[in-house]
């Protein structure tokens, strides 16, 4: 194991305790907040897989997310168990998400996004105008918690690190397909789907999983949300969210793994700590983000976490022509060897 | 049999015949060239025996099977491989991944893949490959990163990853230096006279390096204003007026 891998190691392990550890130290609104910015990882490593690997670009996230969450709250509301609630949702996402993914083996880019954002528009819809199904703008609530082997999660803090866990096995699940040759095929569907189909990629059957994928993550993402907050109504699910996760999956880096993890702190975590620790700033967030997101895309368009990418191709470049200096130096010096010899004979 | 057969085959775009009505047959084994001036339809006769564009008229088979409507994804799975005109590499991903990548979808199934090792087990061999094409040394490069005569021959070696029967090179050496043309040169002719699965590689060849051509083809079909003006070996080409007139020049 060379010295990057071990540091990675490292460094995720030291991340994996922080993350097991600090909430014991945390007050409630802390705990909760630590549970919210799980959730929206989990929603936005489904994304980060669709827009990030896959390269479909997706505004119509918050839909899954939405569905996810209503799915549960419908179910419970209606006497059925959590634990049928999560599968059902789960499933229901994604096999919306292989409906909605069919947009995308006709239209690319920017006219894709505006489908799947017509798509989430009409979600909202139907979340706030079916009322007798949705509770229409009254929501829904007095969503219940799991229990887990008997053991309630009633609590904030056994609440967040069921979440914990499940972040895990969710990271662990997406980690494994990555590794997978379907982590080569998406890439290759992003970076050059005419090229992939004439290597016998499917791309039509992966662009769908991608979009299926993706929304599944979302769904369980919304499940876990709607158990969070005890309480939903349409508007966490509206285009406006579709856009701020898309965001974040940019902001954190757009196809790298832990990209989400990052994403998701500077939209969910930030705001709350710029909030607490400078409140004459909390106000300002939002502009502030903005101005952060503009020139984040001028200097560093693929999200915060290429970051060391970037140094090392700069590191190399200069390496590079430090390398060609030399040589051009030692040329001319036995250039000029050479012309003091013939000068000599 | 002939491995390829392309029976009269067309295609127009709006008013002006790309194609107009070309046959030709490729035997197994064979290294088949096609030349002919810019805008002569090369490049629309290969995207039309590849799948990208639809043929108008004709019919194109491939070991006696009817393959005219199939797409790039069909006949990549019926052993057909491709190169393109310009570089279409995976700039993201190592080299290695690239030559992984090309053969991966030919192992297995879906569903089969989605629990399969990271190299599908086709390291070993993409390591023999990057050998032959002397670029093991970049093998866990980005391909971005590399030259772009190394990006080339990355090209054109995962074109050969999935051990197709028939290979067909747009302009493989396009933009390559001289150096490195005659190093396609030997590879092509090294990866035609290798037997596989008891058959010879059979290429078909787009280039204007009319050298290359000449060294490397067996047969070769000259086209001109979307018709077939001759086919013959190199020698005959050669000598052939009409062609000298139209295209070698004198």
């Amino acid at each position: 194991m060379n010295a990057s891998k071990k540091f990675t190691l490292l460094f995720i392990a030291t991340c994996a305790l922080l993350l097991v550890v600090s909430p014991l130290f945390l007050k409630n609104y802390g705990v909760y907040l630590f549970t919210y910015w799980l959730i929206f990882v989990i929603a936005t490593m489904g994304l980060n897989l669709t827009v990030g690997y896959a390269g479909q670009k997706s505004l119509g996230h918050a839909a899954f997310f939405g569905i996810g969450a209503y799915t549960v709250a419908i179910l419970l509301k209606a006497g059925f168990s959590w634990w049928l609630g999560m599968p059902v949702a789960v499933a229901l996402c994604f096999f919306t998400g292989l409906v909605v993914g069919f947009p995308a083996l006709r239209v690319q880019t920017i006219y894709l996004a505006f489908a799947t954002l017509g798509f989430n528009t009409a979600m909202y819809l139907v979340m706030r105008n079916e009322e007798w199904l949705t509770g229409g703008t009254f929501g829904i609530n007095g969503i219940a918690r799991p229990e887990v082997f008997g053991l309630s999660l009633k609590g904030g803090l056994a609440y967040y690190y069921f979440v914990l866990a499940c972040a895990a096995l969710m990271m662990g699940l997406l980690w494994g397909l990555l590794r997978s040759p379907w982590g080569k095929a998406f890439t290759a569907l992003r970076d050059n789907p005419i090229r992939a189909e004439s290597l016998g990629i499917d791309t039509r059957s992966y662009t769908l999983m991608s979009f299926a994928i993706g929304a599944t993550y979302a769904g369980a993402a919304g499940v876990l949300f709607a158990s969070l907050v005890d309480f939903i109504e349409p508007a966490p699910f509206a285009v406006g969210a579709s856009i701020m996760m898309y965001l974040m999956v940019v902001v954190g880096g757009s196809g790298y793994f832990w990209g989400p993890l990052v994403g998701a702190a500077m939209g969910v975590v930030v705001p709350d700590w710029i909030r607490d620790a400078a409140p004459a700033l909390s106000n300002w967030y939002l502009p502030l983000f903005g101005a952060v997101v503009v020139l984040m895309m001028i200097w560093l368009p693929d999200g915060l976490l290429s970051l060391p990418d970037r140094l090392k191709e700069k590191r190399a470049s200069r390496k590079a022509s430090q390398d060609r200096a030399v040589r051009a130096a030692q040329t001319d010096a036995a250039q000029t060897v050479a012309e003091q010899k013939s000068a000599a004979l | 049999m002939s491995l390829l057969k392309v029976t009269h085959l067309k295609k127009a775009y709006g008013a002006i015949q790309a194609v107009g009505g070309v046959s030709f047959e490729v035997q197994p084994g064979e290294i088949f060239g096609v030349i002919g001036p810019n805008g002569s339809g090369k490049t629309t006769l290969f995207n039309a025996m590849l799948g990208q564009i639809t043929p108008d008229e004709g019919k194109i088979e491939l070991n006696g099977q009817d393959v005219t409507k199939l797409g790039p994804l069909a006949l990549s799975r019926r052993g057909v491989g491709r190169t393109f005109q310009t570089l279409q590499v995976f700039g993201k991903m190592t080299v290695r991944d690239n030559l992984i990548v090309a053969a991966q979808e030919h192992k297995g199934t879906m569903l089969s893949r989605m629990f399969a090792t990271s190299d599908s087990g086709l390291g070993n061999k993409a390591d023999a490959l990057m050998k032959q094409f002397r670029i093991e040394h970049v093998a866990d490069l980005k391909a971005g990163t590399l030259s772009y005569g190394q990006q080339k021959l990355v090209d054109i070696a995962m074109a050969f990853m999935s051990e197709p029967d028939l290979v067909l090179l747009d302009e493989p050496c396009a933009g390559v230096n001289p150096s490195l043309v005659g190093g396609i040169s030997t590879l092509l002719k090294d990866l035609n006279q290798k037997p596989r699965l008891d058959k010879k590689s059979s290429f078909v060849v787009i280039e204007h390096n009319m050298d290359f051509v000449m060294d490397v083809c067996h047969r070769i079909m000259v086209m001109v204003e979307g018709k077939v003006l001759a086919i013959g070996t190199p020698a005959e080409i050669r000598g052939n007026k009409q062609v000298l007139d139209a295209y070698l020049g004198a």
